[in-house]
């Protein structure tokens, strides 16, 4: 599971950089994310506009890290692709998240491959 | 190692209702289940129906091809079997796993958990609400030592 990372002074931005988060990538996503966020304390936002599917499994693991951040750094989401924002309206998942049109002009180009 | 074989034949249904039968034999596991989902949204599937239709349809069998995955095979290794038909209207997918019985008499309600405030967030129990929101006709029946799940995926999707 390839996750980019840019970094702000008061915001991470995780690129997923897959197509899919699905029940065969589910738990690789969740400790990918636990690495990536753990030692730092900054509001974390996850770019999901490559990820043209999710299933069940995979919005599992993005509430589980939206539940290990904790409450004072509630987790962001952005880029939300049609097949993946259905998944969130229908479960009501979408209610539960902060959930951003786009991902922050010039992200991509302040890329720090992890 | 092929962890899914993909058996296809062009076939009409009637006479102008030109439609395709494919058949899918995929392993009890998460990555075929991945590979035959490529295969048949990236391909078969392509430019057929609208977005709106192939995403609730890929949904649909994603959600019910890793539940047997998930619970029927939970014991050890077995195959699904998939048909899908294609027509005009959308899909008719059966599927036939030799796995355990659904619990219960039939599918699961799918009734999601509520979201309390201050309460821990739901990571599981969308599975049947995700099947039960975006198909029609669903059914399911045990025959034998046989689980059958059918159900449709209509090419009209409406706003949910």
């Amino acid at each position: 599971m390839q996750l980019d990372c840019t970094q702000t002074p008061d915001l991470m931005i995780v690129h997923v950089r897959e197509t899919r988060i699905d029940a065969a990538g589910a738990i690789d996503f969740k400790d990918g994310m636990r690495d990536l966020t753990s030692a730092d304390t900054r509001r974390v936002m996850l770019d999901l506009s490559h990820v043209g599917f999710i299933d069940s499994s995979g919005l599992g693991a993005v509430v589980a890290v939206r539940k290990f951040l904790g409450p004072d750094r509630p987790l962001e989401l952005a880029g939300l692709t049609p097949a993946v924002e259905k998944v969130f309206r229908l479960t009501r998942m979408d209610s539960v998240f902060v959930i951003h049109g786009d991902v922050p002009a010039g992200a991509g180009s302040l890329r720090d491959v992890v | 190692m092929a962890m899914f074989r993909l058996v296809r034949a062009a076939c009409v249904m009637s006479s102008d209702d030109p439609g395709e039968h494919t058949r899918i034999i995929i392993n009890a596991d998460p990555i075929a289940v991945r590979q035959a989902l490529g295969a048949l949204f990236d391909q078969l599937m392509a430019g057929r129906m609208s977005a709106d239709a192939r995403d609730a349809a890929q949904i649909v069998l994603a959600e019910a091809l890793n539940n047997i995955v998930e619970h029927a095979y939970a014991q050890g290794p077995g195959e699904i079997e998939l048909t899908i038909d294609i027509s005009a209207r959308g899909l008719t997918c059966r599927i036939m796993d030799a796995g355990q019985p659904l619990p219960g008499v039939g599918v699961p309600v799918g009734e999601l958990a509520p979201l309390l405030p201050g309460e821990d967030l739901p990571e599981g129990g969308f599975g049947w609400h995700l099947i039960r929101s975006l198909s029609e006709d669903l059914n399911y029946r045990r025959e034998g030592e046989r689980n059958f799940l059918s159900f449709r995926i209509s090419a009209q999707q409406y706003p949910h």
